[in-house]
């Protein structure tokens, strides 16, 4: 296929989804929408954890650490400072956070550069260790982030956390990093840098043997991974426009980790097939938990029951499909042309 | 700091530590066999406490056979674990694995959330070992020297199942080549098995110990003990019973000093574990009793 044609089909898929979410904003619900929102930011997130642990191997549990970093540095950029005075209620907000300010590009920006410095600083340490080990290790970063920002209450206004963040991260926003994430890694992958990564996965010895600078390739995917990790923190910051530091426990970054490996480790579109099946089952099992009425029988709704059902399917898709809905499988225009090809000419052949 | 107050420190780090032991103990025996970090392991230690919570509240049992069962129970549910979540991803990838652990973790806590609610339970109390002691100026619950006594007769009887018997021997060929020991006609299954169920009956010891000491009982009362002891094994080298329960000490020792020490760093004792974790692994990237990673060329 020429890559112009290609060029042609990607623009006209991103003037077709700019379409769709149009659409959305003004025919869907409320409800709706938001769960549009948060595909298209928890896609992010499994899109760069993909990155990390699919693409480059490394088992990385920092995520939710991440996220936290860029979620708290975009809310103290875009609150309004008289909103801040009011809140900090504990301790006064130290000063040159409390006049800070940015747009919300800006903010979303530094939310992304602040999480992969730290992102930096980490992997000198950590990524000397190798397969569990790192995962612990970054498992125990994340956690003391979280800490840490429950201890920093001149700054982060402790466990109380930030209410009221201007809620900017609207469709148009979250579609647009969405659209930029997998742009900028698709590429990343597609270019000689992405063989060195698969060469560290696949055997990092034999990679080294061959030349490759095994820790700058796993230093650059780590950094690269944590931007856009918190980037998607900024975003979902501003979208459910609460945050405080419980929120990013482990659990979150198991969360992530679940989106990636249901879809499909080591494939983009793996991640965005999983990520969508599992945000909208988890939104759609909410049903269970209110009370259901069958004629004249009332069920009264159980807490706990949506993440029970959750968890058993969650049980039956990795027990059954080991390796993800999609596998390893990566979608092509090639490969959606062939797909079409093959459709046509059964259909020809049935008619005729 | 008055002398009292060290002993009472001492004790309380002492039960503590051990009970990070024990339940370490379910994870490196695992991770030791299968490589797999059993993230249900803390909600296995969990689930204890509701067995004698149902024993004695519900059954009407004395606390002897309530604890019995209980133990009993807790290892036949670890072992089902096994058989439902993990046998059949014994040749997939290890992820899938680990994922599945999630998902049996969320399962059971769910599934105790949606039976008892998530109202915490009061675990009914045993006298003889909450009753406070004086130890010269030292208030001291009998418990605290219990927890220590017993934990240390566990590991005894299982060094010396390691060591002295055939399953223990079998357990410690799978650990080295699961493989090769299958064609020597070891009965994998069933080792791995009873790996599930020792390391489940120990955390039903810890958990029950524990519910005396925190009389209230919850679907996640289990997730930041268990936490806590994976991170005891590990910085104990994971694999090493020994390893473990040093791990174990060390992290409740030192939880315990620091809050007592440093009470202005009390914000932080959660993190602190994380932090002890790191720095051991920067040092000896395997652990304390950790065997020697070799690159395989």
């Amino acid at each position: 296929m020429k890559s112009s044609t290609k060029l042609l089909l990607d623009a006209a898929s991103v003037a077709l989804l700019a379409l769709f979410l149009w659409w959305a904003q003004g025919h869907l619900d409320g409800y709706k929408v938001q769960v549009l929102n948060l595909v298209a930011v928890n896609a992010i997130l499994a899109i760069s954890l993909n990155l990390i642990y699919g693409f480059t191997g490394m088992f990385s549990l920092a995520h939710a650490g991440f996220m936290a970093i860029g979620a708290y540095v975009t809310a103290i950029l875009i609150l309004p400072a008289a909103q801040k005075e009011m809140m900090y209620i504990l301790e006064p907000m130290l000063w040159p956070f409390s006049v800070m300010h940015a747009p919300f590009f800006v903010a979303v920006v530094a939310g992304g550069l602040a999480a992969a410095f730290v992102g930096l600083l980490m992997a000198l340490p950590c990524l000397r260790l190798g397969g569990d080990y790192l995962g612990i290790a970054t498992l125990g970063f994340g956690e003391i982030i979280r800490v840490v920002f429950t201890n920093m209450t001149p700054v982060t206004n402790g466990a109380l956390g930030l209410k009221g963040i201007p809620a900017y991260a609207n469709l148009g926003w979250n579609y647009f990093w969405c659209v930029l994430t997998i742009y900028v890694i698709a590429k990343l992958l597609s270019s000689n840098f992405g063989n060195t990564l698969r060469a560290v996965r696949d055997d990092e010895v034999a990679a080294k043997a061959m030349g490759i600078n095994t820790f700058r390739a796993k230093t650059i995917s780590f950094v690269v991974g944590a931007f856009f990790a918190g980037v998607g923190g900024s975003l979902m910051g501003s979208l459910i426009t609460t945050i405080d530091p419980k929120m990013f426990n482990f659990q979150l970054t198991f969360n992530i980790l679940m989106f990636v490996v249901v879809g499909g480790l080591g494939s983009i579109t793996g991640s965005l097939v999983g990520t969508l099946v599992i945000t909208v089952l988890l939104e759609w099992l909410r049903f269970v938990e209110d009370t259901i009425k069958i004629g004249s029988w009332e069920i009264a709704g159980m807490p706990g029951m949506r993440m029970l059902i959750f968890s058993l399917l969650l049980l039956f898709i990795i027990l059954y499909r080991r390796e993800g809905i999609i596998g390893g499988y990566e979608f092509s225009w090639e490969s959606a042309a062939r797909f079409a090809k093959r459709i046509t000419r059964k259909g020809a052949r049935a008619n005729g | 700091m008055t002398f009292d107050m060290i002993v009472q420190h001492f004790f309380n780090a002492l039960m503590l530590g051990s009970l990070y032991g024990l339940i370490a103990i379910g994870y490196t025996m695992v991770y030791g066999i299968l490589r797999l970090i059993n993230f249900a392991h803390g909600d296995i230690f969990m689930i204890s406490t509701y067995f004698v919570f149902i024993a004695i509240a519900g059954m009407r049992l004395p606390w002897i056979p309530a604890v019995a069962l209980s133990i009993a129970a807790t290892a036949l549910f670890g072992v089902m674990v096994d058989r439902i979540a993990y046998q059949p991803l014994r040749n997939a990838p290890r992820i899938s694995a680990l994922i599945s652990a999630i998902g049996v973790s969320f399962f059971i806590e769910n599934l105790c959330l949606v039976i008892f609610t998530g109202v915490p339970k009061p675990m009914p109390r045993f006298e003889p070992l909450v009753r406070v002691m004086s130890l010269g100026g030292a208030r001291i619950l009998p418990l605290a020297v219990f927890v220590p006594a017993i934990s240390f007769i566990l590991v005894g009887a299982l060094l010396w199942m390691l060591y002295r018997t055939k399953p223990g021997l079998a357990m410690r060929a799978i650990s080295r080549d699961i493989e090769t020991t299958r064609l020597m006609g070891v009965k994998v299954d069933r080792i791995i098995a009873l790996t599930f169920a020792i390391g489940s009956a120990l955390a039903a010891a810890a958990g029950i110990m524990w519910a005396l000491r925190y009389p209230q009982i919850h679907p996640f009362m289990g997730v930041f003990p268990g936490l806590k002891a994976f991170i005891a094994a590990v910085l104990g080298g994971i694999g090493s019973v020994q390893g473990a329960m040093i791990g174990g000490l060390l992290l409740g020792f030192m939880e315990i000093m620091l809050v007592a020490l440093f009470p202005s760093l009390s914000g932080y004792r959660d993190a602190f574990a994380f932090i002890l974790l790191i720095l051991i692994l920067f040092y000896r990237p395997t652990g304390l009793m950790g065997e020697k990673l070799e690159d395989k060329i």
